[in-house]
């Protein structure tokens, strides 16, 4: 296969690009792939996805709010698609989160949690934990443990209410 | 102690592996890309004490590797048995590796997050990797602390692992698809879904030996448990799909390439890297197939980790010219095979 681009020497670098679910392809030779700054050694990072996201974020020059804890500005951030620090998330949360929801399609966390978090947040994982499991009891025809699991649903969803 | 890659697991004729990836990041320091070399030190001595020197029953089976005291030769061979990712290859400074001695489980610390633990096995089996994953999580955390969100769940460096922090992806041998030309429809479809495919080697990398990985690309809002089984249940379709292709393949040709390509890998005495690719693939899906019954599924997926570039330089102790490589290729792929 020749190089899409000079149409001379023989294609070696093949660049297969998804976004959004569209899938265009590429097929470079080693010259002109490195002109346009692709090669092997340096692939499509996701990250250039992530900043290329932010696209109507891109603060303004009057948007000079930093991280406290590690100086880096929300302009570093989009260029880098890189956080500096997990206090970053805090300061910039109503700007990441338009981005974080094209990137997942939710914003709040569902998994696991550390035993050092709160009470509040071990319970939501108690709860999906059990959901999951009589989901699966509920599948695999195990009534009792399905019965058992319900109650289990109950007794801490009520109790969360009653923290609330 | 024998390698976990060299066993043969559940559905191995197409899944040769899967992998469970969690990524944590410590409480109170920067992410990698801020840190002090300084930081990063302290950061290695924290992860390998919680790992070498706590009570637990796997503590004494885990070596340490200081990325800057190790060739780039071995390094790139840890690339080639999926351990490491190519950046953490490339560049060692305040970079350490914790590796289990069958080579299961490796922690890298300082990658793009203060800790990337990541577990492999053989065939189809997220519930093994996972369940161990976890332990080593269980067990890092009762150590220190980690940055966690009760909104976004764990932080890291990239926004994309943002949440479970939990990569599971699964190495697909699919050689009837990738002929059939079904491939890049697929990748399209999976996109859709919050999943993707990518080659080889990860991210942009190219294919070799019809080796595709599939994982899930959504953390946040999903739970662990329930971005396994959708992989999952997309893997056991995609399995599916590939075998019904394989069977419709006409039998006496495929029978011929299948038996052809044992032959050249039997007696070559030069082979090119590619050359071993594209034969070791029609080896490994005669294999699976039952075609060839005299060559065991582990010999294959062994050949497949010793024959890469980086692996064979390491195994001869040094750099190697190609042509040297391409015989000492053919030489490693006779004996394995006599």
């Amino acid at each position: 296969m020749l190089c899409e681009k000079c149409g001379n020497a023989n294609a070696t670098t093949h660049i297969k690009r998804t976004v959004n679910g569209k899938t265009q392809e590429y097929h470079l030779c080693a010259k002109c792939a490195s002109e346009l700054g692709v090669s092997n050694f340096n692939p499509f990072d996701i990250s250039d996805l992530w900043g290329s996201l932010f696209g109507d974020e891109l603060p303004s020059a009057a948007d000079s709010v930093r991280c406290k804890s590690c100086n880096s500005s929300f302009d570093e951030i989009a260029k880098r698609g890189k956080l500096g620090c997990p206090e970053c998330y805090k300061t910039f949360y109503d700007k990441l989160l338009p981005s974080l929801r094209k990137l997942h399609g939710k914003t709040h966390h569902m998994g696991r949690v550390p035993d050092s978090a709160d009470e509040n947040a071990k319970n939501a994982y108690r709860l999906t934990r059990l959901k999951e499991q009589l989901k699966s009891a509920v599948e695999d025809e195990e009534y009792e443990k399905a019965a058992q699991l319900r109650d289990e649903i109950r007794t801490l969803e009520s109790g969360g209410e009653d923290n609330e | 102690m024998s390698k976990w890659y060299i066993k043969n697991g559940k559905e191995s004729d197409v899944v040769a592996s899967v992998r469970v990836r969690l990524a944590r990041n410590l409480k109170g320091y920067p992410f990698p890309n801020k840190m002090t070399l300084e930081q990063k030190c302290e950061v290695i001595q924290k992860v390998s004490d919680a790992i070498l020197n706590g009570n637990s029953a796997i503590s004494g089976d885990f070596k340490f590797i200081d990325m800057d005291k190790i060739s780039r030769i071995e390094a790139y061979s840890m690339v080639e048995r999926h351990l490491i990712s190519p950046d953490f290859a490339e560049n060692g400074q305040g970079r350490a590796l914790l590796l289990l001695n069958d080579e299961s489980v490796s922690i890298m610390i300082n990658e793009e997050d203060h800790i990337r633990i990541q577990v492999m096995a053989a065939g189809l089996d997220f519930e093994a990797a996972y369940d161990i994953a976890n332990k080593i999580d269980v067990l890092l955390e009762s150590n220190m602390q980690f940055a966690f969100d009760e909104n976004l769940g764990y932080l890291t460096e990239c926004p994309t692992n943002l949440g479970t922090g939990m990569r599971a992806s699964a190495m697909l041998h699919i050689p009837a698809l990738e002929a059939a030309g079904a491939v890049g429809q697929l990748s399209n479809t999976i996109s859709k879904i919050g999943l993707t495919m990518r080659g080889t080697y990860g991210e942009g990398s190219k294919i070799k030996c019809a080796m595709y990985q599939v994982s899930n690309q959504v953390t946040l809002g999903i739970s662990e448990t329930a971005a396994i089984e959708n992989l999952q249940g997309i893997i056991k379709q995609i399995m599916e799909r590939e075998r019904q292709t394989r069977l419709s393949i006409d039998h006496d040709n495929l029978e011929d390439t299948v038996y052809r390509a044992y032959g050249v890998l039997k007696s070559a005495r030069l082979m090119s890297g590619n050359e071993f690719f594209d034969l070791v693939s029609q080896l490994r899906l005669g294999v699976g197939m039952g075609i060839i019954d005299t060559v065991a599924m582990e010999t294959v997926n062994e050949l497949i980790l010793k024959c890469q570039p980086a692996s064979l330089q390491n195994t001869a102790g040094g750099p190697l010219d190609a042509d040297t490589r391409d015989k000492l290729r053919a030489r490693i792929v006779r004996e394995t095979l006599a």
